[in-house]
């Protein structure tokens, strides 16, 4: 379970996440969904304490960030693809983080086992492709066998196979009982992935609602976030033209 | 949920934990072990070649043999700056975060690993070029040996100043964050600064790192001047280690306040 609670941020005069406020529960996958720029990355940062909110705070478990008494054991984390230096080996970046939570050495194997890289466990990082690298993060998020996972952008760089495959994993993670928190701007993909969904804007809240629910009044969901974003969404292309039949004032733009 | 929660072990991750995964960092870099077989390489080499050239027996030829001391120093320091950096340069401090969120816990493990890693290396180094420096005497020139006054010492404490200066680096390192621009900086404040200072005081000189290095450190007897000499003394060898010795504890601290409240 992942608790938000008024959480805000800002860098100089532009507030990235204001005021956000609202749960990730377990038994489901969860979709943090935005325009680029809304929000979402920063909010991951916030909850997972790599920058320091200036207001309102996350739970992880009923607890706060460092409060956890074995971090990676209580929330699993993928960020950007690259979060490991190139020159280790992916087994030797793993065997370092499971040291720091006492996980068993053999967990290290397991892990690779689970997202194909068991073949590649003595390969330098460095050499790794964007879905390998993609995958020795999701191993790292996976390495202490967390209630709660907190993923940006976890399908980028994977290919047709690799994006399924990490939809079916993130399901029967969410099907054991744990809380799974998935970004993206895919909605495609949200949508064959996410039960519930937190849609933001310019770092506030704008939908915080199952699918079925968001999808409901719209033809489809890529409808319905449109429609939910567009007040908020920083920059604008432009439309096509409107046809002849519409009123003047529209035809202005 | 609860089933998930109550696998959880009793204890928390500590430092004991935290050290152990900046250890398995630290060793499982080749850049690691190049860097350290070149330092203590170069620091014997130039003992050996000092060796070499002496001609008169007269000098402090334990210094003489520590002449490679202050070269190999510049890699130990950008070696402690690079094991702070290289985890921003390569996005690995987001999953060292992740897996040890209490920053002061993680600066001090790997403080203590890097420290204690540069300390055993530079011991190598000292010991080994103090040896090697003495075999190349020639000339008649009998070498020194650990039990005469101050030899032993001036060996040991060049070693330490390995760990002690690789911790200005690391704490430098913390504070900079960017790689260039951190080496930069300890160069500078290593190696640049004193050649601009020691040339207009010799008062301030002696409290620099590289000058009780060389002149507190690995001398058997602090330099110092002929009588009525109008210059400065240098500081006496423990003098000098606990001054260096601040200069790691303030560049840690510094780096440490910011590394906790910065953005990782």
């Amino acid at each position: 379970m992942i608790e938000v609670r008024d959480l805000t941020k800002r860098y100089g005069p532009t507030v990235a996440v204001d005021a956000l406020s609202f749960d990730v529960r377990p038994g489901a996958v969860t979709g943090f969904l935005g325009a680029n720029g809304s929000g979402k990355s920063t909010t991951m940062r916030l909850i997972l304490g790599l920058d320091r909110p200036d207001a309102g705070q996350a739970r992880i478990g009923g607890r706060r960030l460092r409060d956890l008494r074995w971090p990676l054991r209580e929330v699993g984390s993928l960020l950007e693809a690259r979060a490991f230096h190139p020159g280790r080996t992916a087994r030797d970046h793993l065997a370092a983080l499971a040291a720091s939570n006492d996980i068993a050495r053999r967990r290290v194997d397991d892990v690779l086992g689970l997202v194909g890289l068991a073949g590649a466990a003595r390969r330098r990082a460095g050499t790794f492709s964007l879905g390998m690298g993609q995958r020795l993060g999701i191993a790292a998020a996976l390495l202490g066998d967390p209630p709660v996972l907190l993923l940006d952008e976890p399908v980028n760089g994977l290919d047709p196979a690799g994006i399924r495959w990490i939809r079916d994993l993130l399901r029967s993670l969410a099907a054991q009982g744990r809380a799974v928190f998935v970004s993206s701007h895919l909605i495609s993909e949200m949508a064959l992935l996410a039960e519930h969904l937190v849609v933001i804007g310019q770092g506030r809240l704008l939908a915080d609602t199952s699918v079925a629910q968001m999808s409901a009044g719209a033809s489809s969901l890529e409808e319905a976030f449109l429609a939910l974003t567009e007040p908020s969404t920083e920059y604008r292309t432009a439309r096509p033209a409107p046809a002849p039949a519409t009123s003047a004032r529209e035809g202005r733009s | 949920m609860t089933a998930l929660a109550a696998r959880l072990p009793a204890g928390r991750y500590g430092f004991r934990h935290v050290a152990r995964m900046e250890w398995i960092k630290l060793r499982s870099l080749r850049s690691t072990w190049w860097t350290l077989v070149i330092t203590v390489a170069g620091a014997i080499a130039i003992g050996v070649a000092v060796g070499i050239n002496t001609r008169n027996g007269s000098g402090d030829l334990t210094n003489n043999a520590l002449a490679g001391i202050i070269p190999a120093l510049v890699l130990t320091s950008v070696l402690g700056v690079l094991t702070m950096t290289n985890e921003y340069s390569s996005g690995m401090i987001r999953s060292t975060l992740a897996a040890a969120p209490s920053r002061p816990l993680l600066l001090a493990a790997k403080a203590a690993v890097f420290g204690a890693t540069a300390l055993v290396v530079g011991e190598a180094a000292s010991f080994i070029s103090f040896f090697a420096g003495g075999a190349a005497l020639s000339h008649g020139i009998a070498a020194p040996t650990l039990g005469e006054p101050g030899v032993l010492r001036a060996v040991l404490l060049s070693g330490a100043s390995f760990g002690l200066v690789g911790l200005i680096g690391l704490g430098l390192g913390a504070m900079v964050r960017h790689s260039a621009a951190a080496c930069a900086a300890v160069v500078g404040v290593l190696y640049v600064a004193p050649a601009m200072i020691g040339g207009v005081s010799h008062s301030v000189a002696r409290y620099l790192p590289i000058f009780i290095v060389g002149n507190s450190l690995s001398t058997t007897k602090p330099q110092s001047c002929a009588p009525g000499a109008a210059c400065v003394h240098s500081l006496s060898a423990w003098a000098g280690l606990g001054v260096i010795a601040l200069y790691a504890v303030a560049a840690l601290a510094i780096g440490g306040w910011l590394f906790a409240r910065r953005d990782a």
